[in-house]
């Protein structure tokens, strides 16, 4: 199954607010090759819209969102 | 005869590469040009929060900073060297760096301003200075109005050691502006 999406590499972003997520994910994304995935660990409740905003905007990819209580969890895949 | 096809042929070809020059000089690049008026710990918190977020959004970021906001980027530790009268009275009396900039509201002689920084510490909030060394490192240029800086006396020397740190008037923000997709003055 396709289901299953691995990360090749995860980030801690738990605790940090505004604008530290999006500037450490701008960073991490570019430590991945293209066509790999990060997965991104945020309890900025703001995260929720700023990541597919900030997805949109730089040309990769959400490819899976989870939310555990506070938590949210982005798996995104790098496009370009 | 040939002669004149030439001679048209260079003038049809000088004039697209005029109107192509025309053309790239309207271009929009993926820029933030953000003017920073103001000298108030609030509003140079936000100026710092969308000029990061907007390189992490893949832009080039500009910031001019000028009039109250050129005294947030001295730098405590420095000496400025022989000032006038004039120039003396504005370095005491404006704030020496980024740590030393107040609220907006409720400042409350300073009460305000302190609670505040306390509750951004503890809620994990970069500071200033700290988002000021975080554009630095991410790239963000910074240019100082070079008059707002004779005007109130400062001197090159009591500046911070920002990376690239320039000094410019009004038309090299306007330059970068006219090319910039997104222009905030804050």
């Amino acid at each position: 199954m396709a289901d299953e999406i691995k990360a090749d590499k995860t980030m801690d972003l738990k605790g940090l607010p505004c604008p530290m997520p999006v500037v450490k994910i701008s960073k991490g994304i570019k430590e991945v090759s293209v066509g790999q995935v990060v997965e991104a660990v945020t309890s900025d409740p703001g995260a929720r819209v700023d990541f597919p905003a900030w997805a949109k905007t730089s040309g990769n990819e959400i490819v899976k969102t989870e939310q555990d209580g506070k938590i949210t969890r982005f798996f995104i895949k790098r496009v370009k | 005869m040939e002669t004149t096809g030439n001679e048209n042929m260079e003038k049809s070809l000088s004039e697209m590469k005029d109107k192509l020059a025309e053309l790239s000089g309207d271009r929009q690049e993926n820029k933030l040009a953000m003017v920073v008026f103001s000298g108030d710990l609030d509003k140079l918190l936000a100026s710092f929060i969308i000029g990061t977020g907007a390189v992490a959004m893949g832009m080039d970021v500009v910031m001019f900073f000028t009039f109250w906001a050129t005294p947030a980027l001295r730098d405590p530790n420095k000496k400025a060297g022989e000032k006038d009268l004039m120039g003396k009275m504005f370095g005491a009396m404006l704030p020496k760096g980024p740590d030393a900039v107040k609220l907006s509201k409720m400042n409350m002689g300073g009460m305000g301003t302190a609670m505040m920084k306390n509750l951004m510490k503890k809620k994990n909030v970069a500071s200033l200075p700290e988002m000021i060394s975080l554009a630095g490192e991410l790239g963000v240029r910074i240019y100082v109005c070079e008059m707002s800086m004779d005007l109130m006396g400062f001197s090159r020397d009591e500046m911070m050691d920002y990376p690239g740190l320039e000094y410019a008037g009004v038309a090299k923000f306007l330059e970068e502006a006219a090319t910039a997709k997104v222009q905030l003055f804050l």
